[in-house]
């Protein structure tokens, strides 16, 4: 069997579900896989991934300022001492910034936001998108070591089990660059990558205090949505750019989207039309938005959005 | 400072999408290109570093000659020089190959700190800045928002799910840019003037095989036809239904 180096990521010990969808990545395309995990809380993270289905775990001790110059010199030498012909991680913030990095160690190419990988052909095989998802491509790398960062919610974490071995290894001291602090988001809100549920608004609103039609509805589904906005009121200023969506913004692909006030323009869709469910709410029936939209309501924002949001949280309550 | 600001000539955002017969490579007969959207941050985020510490701005770019327009039209926001990596079988390059191409001729430039855009809008692949400084050997920062810089270092923002995250770094250093890091001002008529005489580099890059193998590009397939279920607040009973019954998303 291959054998792969994968990076975990964690908070404080508790493993990240975009990481564990990169483990069952991993798992499925047959990979031997070595799970690294480092950083504070590294200890929690490794006993819960040894029971994962990974069949090594490596933990790199001493490593609890987090440097991505150090994290990427030390999984790839990780990956050369092990043979590994398969260096994956999660595509997150972090794992984007580490993963170009230990690919150029192993003087590899690299796919990022991969959403499939197969290795029936022999080799691994995958697919990512281009253009901001307006295509889909199939590649393969020559490299010696494959490279990718596997997109959330496109695989499944694994079932489990096993009972892996640990082994720890000290972290490299040498870092070009640290992080000296992370400001902790305000009351623990969802990220648009990350929810189920993603309610998002645009220029029909008018203004930026109605974004707050948008908020009541999001909180209506309890917990489970998160906002968005398009990046006419991002450019406004209203919202952070955080929350765009679109090309130049995030791309989700919650199980439902609801768009109010956003007309529909190309960038925007590249960052939404994956959505499993989209609802569109707009006063404009040509709204270019109603294409992509599975139910369309055509009306006034400020009278559809009250009276939805009464009723999802009527839906919520006897749930 | 020696500054160099890496840019990459990409189809517009609202560009169609065709496959050409050979099923492998894009169509690329009714593109229209322009300098990718974070690319536009990069160019600004050296002009305003020159601006504050001194210096000289180089736009560095590999691409087709044709390029020779983006860079220009960035040179015309106040940098001072321009060099093109001539490859006409640019769109065929991966990450690894551009990367080093570029890290051959930042080594020969020489530079205190180089600014790339975080993702480049065609490829969208976030991987050319950070490959770039690790062949180097620099320190970098990905996904730049908020930047300083002394003589030596500096320290950057970027935000992660977790929150924003403060990030130290010594120079030299390449820093990919994020929104939010500037407002990229628009070419003064001045400027415009001004880059036609500035000089612009052809040189061929580092000879370098793409390792990433496409095999084959599709369309996704398109959503259904949408379909509109109402008016006005009187829908949200058949939408409420709707979403519970038929899409069982509630
Ligand atoms: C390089 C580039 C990158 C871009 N990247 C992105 C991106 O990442 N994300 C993005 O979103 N855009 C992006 N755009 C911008 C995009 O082209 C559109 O300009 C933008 O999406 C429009 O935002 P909007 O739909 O909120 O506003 P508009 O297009 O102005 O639409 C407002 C809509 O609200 C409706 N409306 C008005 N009043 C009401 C009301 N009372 N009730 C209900 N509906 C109402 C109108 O009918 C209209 O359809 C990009 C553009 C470029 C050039």
């Amino acid at each position: 069997m291959s054998k792969a180096i994968l990076f975990i990521e964690h908070a404080g010990g508790e493993l990240r579900r975009a990481s564990l969808e990169c483990l069952g990545a991993a798992l499925s395309a047959g990979l031997d896989v070595t799970a690294v995990v480092m950083g504070p809380g590294a200890d929690a993270a490794a006993s819960a991934l040894s029971s994962s289905g990974a069949n090594a775990i490596c933990h790199l001790t001493g490593a609890d300022t987090w440097s991505p110059d150090r994290a990427a010199a030390d999984l790839a030498a990780l990956a050369k001492e092990s043979g590994a012909s398969a260096f994956l991680a999660a595509a997150t913030a972090t794992g984007k910034d580490v993963a170009p990095r230990v690919a150029a160690h192993l003087d590899s190419t690299l796919f990022s936001d991969i959403t499939s990988l197969d290795s029936s052909s022999g080799s691994l095989r995958t697919t990512r998108p281009w253009l901001a998802g307006k295509v889909i491509a199939t590649c393969e790398s020559a490299s010696e070591v494959f490279c990718a960062t596997t997109r959330p919610n496109a695989f499944s974490a694994p079932e489990g089990g096993g009972s892996a071995e640990v082994s720890e290894r000290a972290a490299s001291a040498d870092c070009k660059a640290s992080v000296t602090g992370v400001s902790a988001k305000e009351g623990g809100k969802l990220d648009v990558q990350e929810a189920s549920v993603v309610v998002a608004g645009g220029r029909g609103l008018q203004e930026a205090e109605h974004f707050s039609l948008v908020e009541g509805l999001a909180d209506a589904f309890g917990g489970a949505a998160a906002v968005g906005a398009s990046r006419a009121i991002v450019d406004a200023g209203w919202r952070p750019h955080s929350e765009q969506v679109g090309q130049t913004g995030k791309v989700v692909s919650p199980n439902l989207y609801i768009a109010v006030g956003i007309s529909g323009a190309i960038q925007h869709l590249a960052g939404m039309r994956t959505s499993k469910t989209i609802v569109a709410i707009n006063k404009d029936a040509d709204a270019p938005i109603f294409k992509v939209a599975d139910y369309g309501i055509v009306g006034d924002a400020f009278e559809v959005v009250p009276a939805l949001t009464e009723a999802i949280a009527k839906v919520q309550a006897e749930a | 400072m020696k500054i160099i600001a890496c840019i990459k000539r990409v189809p517009a955002t609202d560009a169609q999408a065709k496959i050409d017969a050979s099923a492998s490579s894009l169509d690329t007969s009714s593109f229209q290109y322009m300098t990718s959207f974070y690319d536009e941050i990069a160019v600004e985020e050296a002009v305003k570093t020159k601006e504050s510490h001194g210096g000289e701005v180089t736009i560095l770019t590999l691409g087709p000659a044709e390029a020779s327009k983006e860079v220009r039209e960035c040179i015309a926001k106040g940098a001072d020089a321009g060099v093109i990596l001539t490859d006409d079988d640019w769109q065929a390059r991966d990450c690894r190959s551009t990367a080093k191409a570029l890290a051959a001729k930042i080594q020969e430039l020489g530079a205190d700190i180089v600014f790339c855009g975080k993702v480049a809008t065609d490829r969208d692949n976030a991987a050319v800045g950070p490959m770039l400084a690790t062949y180097l050997g620099w320190a970098c920062v990905t996904d730049a928002c908020e930047l300083e810089l002394d003589g030596s270092s500096g320290t950057a923002k970027r935000a992660t799910e977790a929150g924003l995250e403060s990030v130290s770094f010594s120079l030299p250093a390449v820093i990919t840019c994020d929104k939010g890091l500037n407002e990229p001002r628009y070419a003064g008529l001045k400027g415009i003037m001004a880059a036609k005489k500035k000089p612009l580099d052809e040189a061929a890059p580092q000879a370098e095989e793409s390792h990433a193998k496409v095999v084959s590009l599709e369309t996704p397939a398109p959503r259904p036809e949408g379909k509109i279920i109402g008016e006005g607040a009187a829908a949200v009973e058949d939408l409420i239904q709707a979403l519970r019954n038929e899409a069982k998303v509630l």
